[in-house]
């Protein structure tokens, strides 16, 4: 276990703890380590690099929808791994691949990061396609536009508590969707 | 979408854990449960003679191998809920109360004359263990699916299957309060497949509704 791994799964006990702005570093610092991972196991199941961005980002909301079930006694990457390959699988199986080989267990993961920044997965008028109404108004403004859950809440004439509760369903639809990508 | 206003919606959202999965499965349970035994009172009921037998190891070891596999059922279901986890992580917890079934058919074998064998295991109650087990497990079931949706497990499928082990053999211990067939080779031969069905069906719901 390395001194990055420890400080990833500091971030995220902070995180379990409601501290918001640790939750913010770890998934910035978690995204190339799951681009990094996805780039491994797709080159072992042989598909194409455009689908990397979308693992990763199906990955992040899994990361962010299933965080109660990594055990912070735990190491944090084994968990992390498992998802990727959990996706991985899903996105293999959604474009017909018979899988051949099992992904091995990736001795030095963090050394295999990958910081390529910006990328894009599914265009974004297809995701925000996947919403509808206020759901959608609340993760554009949040997502493109860079708004607060409070700024939202006050331009939709919401309380923030509604906000929240609208985009955590507005994910939680995000993640149905990369499981059934075409409507 | 880019990944970093991905994470800009998701960070929004914040680190707010739901209830955690053993408060759900306990939920489960209690709810699943309280269903379980109405029906089983308005069904079936407790036998007679129950004082009478209660302490006779027979009894005592059929109530005792259903409790067990509900237990280590419940076990796996919590490590399975994690991506992690693996179906041989469990296996051998699993496979305890089965051996412990298979320990009580030798005694049982060695203990009763041969031609005795046949009444024991053909018993009186063959028909109605099999429908009343998958009939008490059917809520506990879909309270405990209900229940594993917030976990991540590996296999939507082998959670699902063991959520119908432990619904099976919740039914399988409350109906063993029922039956007045004691013997062990019973057991193995009725209470055995009839919780099979339970897994079977836990395991097609489990690929339907426990996938994340």
């Amino acid at each position: 276990v390395t001194d990055r791994e420890l400080h990833l799964a500091t971030l995220m006990r902070a995180a379990n703890r409601g501290d918001a702005g640790a939750y913010r570093q770890l998934l910035e610092a978690v995204a190339p380590v799951l681009r990094g991972l996805a780039r491994q196991g797709l080159s072992r199941y042989g598909i194409s690099a455009e689908d990397i961005e979308d693992v990763v980002q199906e990955t992040l909301l899994a990361v962010h929808l299933k965080r109660t079930t990594w055990d912070e006694q735990r190491p944090l990457l084994p968990w992390l791994r498992a998802i990727v390959q959990n996706k991985l699988v899903d996105s293999v199986r959604r474009r017909g691949h018979r899988l051949m080989v099992p992904i091995e267990d990736v001795s030095d993961v963090l050394a295999a990061e990958d910081t390529t920044g910006h990328l894009n997965g599914f265009d974004a008028e297809r995701m925000l396609g996947r919403l509808a109404g206020r759901q959608r108004d609340i993760v554009q403004a949040i997502s493109i536009e860079g708004a607060s859950a409070r700024q939202v809440a006050d331009r939709l004439g919401m309380t923030e508590g509604a906000v929240r509760v609208m985009l955590h369903r507005a994910l939680k639809r995000l993640a149905g969707a990369f499981r059934s990508p075409r409507p | 979408m880019r990944t970093d206003q991905l994470i800009q919606a998701i960070a929004a959202d914040g680190p707010i854990p739901g209830r955690s999965l053993a408060a759900r499965m306990a939920l489960a349970l209690l709810l699943g449960g309280a269903a379980a035994a109405v029906l089983f009172a308005l069904m079936l009921g407790v036998r007679g003679d129950l004082a009478q037998v209660a302490l006779t190891w027979r009894f005592a070891l059929k109530v005792i191998i259903a409790t067990a596999a509900f237990i280590a059922a419940l076990w796996a279901i919590a490590r399975l809920s994690r991506p992690e986890a693996r179906m041989r992580d469990v296996a051998a917890v699993l496979s305890a109360p089965l051996l412990l079934l298979a320990g009580c058919v030798v005694l049982e074998l060695l203990t009763v004359r041969p031609d005795h064998w046949m009444t024991g295991a053909i018993g009186s109650n063959s028909r109605i263990c099999l429908v009343s087990i998958p009939l008490l497990a059917a809520a506990p079931l879909a309270a405990l699916l209900t229940a594993v949706r917030v976990g991540a497990p590996a296999s939507p499928a082998a959670a699902g299957a063991v959520a119908g082990l432990a619904a099976g053999a919740l039914g399988a211990a409350l109906y063993a309060t029922h039956c007045i067939d004691d013997s062990p080779l019973f057991v193995a031969l009725w209470y055995t497949p009839a919780i099979a069905l339970v897994i079977l069906a836990g395991a097609l719901a489990g690929r339907l509704v426990l996938r994340w």
